[in-house]
């Protein structure tokens, strides 16, 4: 009897020195992480659980989820027109032309800016990069009155100062030129974050590297950009192509700002994000919207996954 | 010295990167960059003419794009203003600047503190983490705006302070950029003052913190601009007209600018912008070459 109580107390005493082992090999570690991963499970991981779970139910916020299976996502793809019909294409064109067509012309743009000296390379830069720092907010108040759809709008007074059109043009309210114009908007603001790391990667490259190549028979700047600036700066490539995949998707409200409604004036400039917003917040169909967002979430990982074909490090 | 001065003037030595100083061969990339630093900046130009305009300039046709007889009065109309509500437009500046100042510094520990653990301590899960926050980096917030709402209301943080907050303080790249900077302080540092029995809180802060000052300074902007800019949250999550900030101030203005009071709202929302916009530039002016130094160990590999 005494025997087994003696050896349960080691067993526990054993076990408690290994936790204590581990608490002081690894605690002090966790420790330091425990406040960014309580923040990172409550406002990242946990509305993602949610929203893959709520996507296969219905929930209209004042029932309990009811599940439904796999109907969300067979109606998003089968009967929901809009979608298929604006919403996707829209997404797809508006992502193409800002995602890649934008990082290439941060790509570019940051390489020319590393061919100056650091003065006026910094001043530049400065001016490149400062848009993206104005707000949604500063956006809208900008650009509405340069588009603004009266004569004194900016843009038609001078076309009509150069007689280029009779009579003033609602641009914002025209599904023709809406998209473009959220598209010409986007991409002013859009050299941030990742093209500063580009500029900052062009930089770094060890300038023997060029020499070297110059000698290896590179005779041009468009074969010294592909064959000895973009190798070497493979990781910050990629870096770059993930904040621009991230930042084209989370810029979708821009249609909404612009022509001030969800949804836009016959769909034209309405994106992923704003049929999220149509279906959760206006029709509060949130099973569906949490369908959506799910799609949305894997087209970002599906063109992350491409980038990182392009650049990612092999191994 | 003949060689010197070949070098200088052989067009070969300028084909490098990041030149010491002007040479001719430069002018074609300014030429380049000529009409795009106009588009970028045109509309910057715009934010800071138009908030000095006097009301027949605001309204003139043809309009003008630069002001000819700057005026504060848009500034001071601005703030003896009160909104709809009738909270004082100071309120919103004031709880702008307050849940900035917060977050940033809250950011601050809590991304760096992190970095510090993924960096230079040893655990089992440490790359698994690590790879967890690469993913994240490719996390959209707007995308799960719903279930966010259900947590944010779940956990009662409804129209508190805190919700400006809590969620913007996860912010992967924030950790992904510091945890590469401090990679580059090597191990051997950390491991002296292990053996001079250092404890963790007292390398981090005396040694990995003084040492780290552009990543800091890097995730001090991105959170600016987020917290600063920030809308969404007092738009969803805030229904006490004195808890919300002055970014959503300034949509409230927009959207009614086509309204009933064109007139005033106009300048007022013109004031506003560059208000909302200085602030980001300034620091930026301050922090360029820190944040510089912190992308160069951007890399993703």
């Amino acid at each position: 009897m005494d025997e087994t109580i003696a050896q349960t107390r080691s067993i526990t005493k054993e076990r408690k020195n290994l936790f204590q082992k581990w608490l002081e090999k690894e605690g002090s570690a966790y420790g330091f992480l425990s406040m960014y991963a309580l923040m990172f499970i409550i406002f990242i991981v946990v509305p993602v659980l949610v929203a893959i779970l709520l996507s296969f139910t219905v929930f209209d916020t004042i029932q309990l989820p009811k599940f439904n299976g796999l109907s969300n996502y067979i109606i998003l793809l089968t009967q929901d027109d809009i979608f298929m019909k604006y919403v996707l294409p829209n997404t797809i064109k508006f992502s193409v032309i800002v995602g890649p067509g934008g990082y290439v012309v941060a790509f570019f743009l940051a390489w020319v800016l590393a061919q100056l000296p650091k003065v006026s390379r910094s001043i530049l830069a400065l001016i490149l990069y400062s848009p993206s720092m104005t707000s949604g907010v500063t956006i809208s108040a900008v650009w509405l009155t340069f588009f603004s759809g009266d004569q004194n709008g900016y843009f038609n007074s001078l076309l009509l100062g150069m007689s280029l059109i009779q009579e003033p043009v609602q641009w914002l309210k025209s599904p023709e030129y809406l998209m473009t114009i959220m598209i010409i908007v986007t991409l002013w603001g859009s050299m941030g974050v990742g093209f500063l790391a580009m500029l900052a990667g062009i930089l770094e490259i060890n300038p023997e590297l060029y020499e070297a190549g110059s000698l290896d028979g590179i005779s041009n700047r468009f074969q010294e950009i592909i064959y000895i600036t973009i190798p070497s700066m493979k990781p910050q490539m990629l870096f770059g192509a993930v904040m621009a995949i991230v930042s084209t998707f989370q810029a979708g409200a821009i249609g909404v700002t612009l022509s001030g409604g969800n949804p836009t004036p016959q769909y034209a400039g309405q994106l992923i994000v704003n049929h999220i917003e149509d279906f959760g917040f206006l029709r509060y169909e949130m099973g569906y919207a949490a369908a959506v967002s799910v799609t949305l979430l894997l087209m970002v990982l599906l063109f992350a996954r491409l980038a990182n074909k392009l650049f990612g490090s092999e191994e | 010295m003949i060689q010197k001065l070949s070098k200088r003037f052989s067009p070969y030595q300028n084909r490098g990167i990041n030149p010491k100083g002007f040479h001719v061969s430069q002018i074609k990339f300014y030429i380049i960059l000529a009409p795009v630093v106009a588009f970028m900046l045109l509309p910057i130009i715009f934010i800071f003419s138009h908030a000095f305009k006097p009301p027949d300039e605001l309204f003139a046709y043809p309009p003008k794009f630069f002001v000819t007889n700057p005026t504060f009065n848009n500034f001071t109309d601005l703030f003896s203003k009160m909104s709809n509500s009738g909270v004082p437009v100071s309120r919103y500046l004031f709880n702008s600047i307050l849940i900035t100042i917060v977050t940033v510094g809250a950011s601050i520990v809590v991304s760096s503190t992190a970095a510090y653990a993924l960096s230079k301590k040893n655990f089992k899960l440490k790359k698994t983490l690590f790879a967890i926050n690469t993913v994240a980096l490719m996390f959209v917030p707007i995308a799960v705006a719903i279930p966010r709402f259900l947590i944010v209301e779940n956990l009662s943080l409804m129209d508190t302070f805190l919700v400006h907050i809590l969620p913007g303080l996860a912010m992967p790249v924030g950790l992904f950029l510091i945890k590469q900077f401090i990679d580059g302080i090597p191990d051997e540092v950390v491991e002296a003052a292990q053996i001079d029995g250092a404890s963790d809180l007292l390398i981090y802060s005396r040694i990995i913190i003084p040492m780290i000052k552009p990543a800091i300074a890097t995730i001090a902007i991105l959170t600016f601009q987020a917290t600063w800019n920030n809308a969404e949250i007092s738009t969803l999550y805030i229904n006490s007209e004195s808890l919300k900030t002055f970014a959503f101030y300034l949509t409230t203005l927009t959207s009614t600018a086509a309204g009933t009071n064109v007139v005033a709202g106009q300048g007022i929302a013109a004031a506003a912008s560059l208000i909302m916009f200085l602030p980001n530039l300034i620091i930026f002016i301050f922090l360029q070459s820190q944040v510089m130094s912190t992308m160069s160990h951007s890399g993703l590999k």
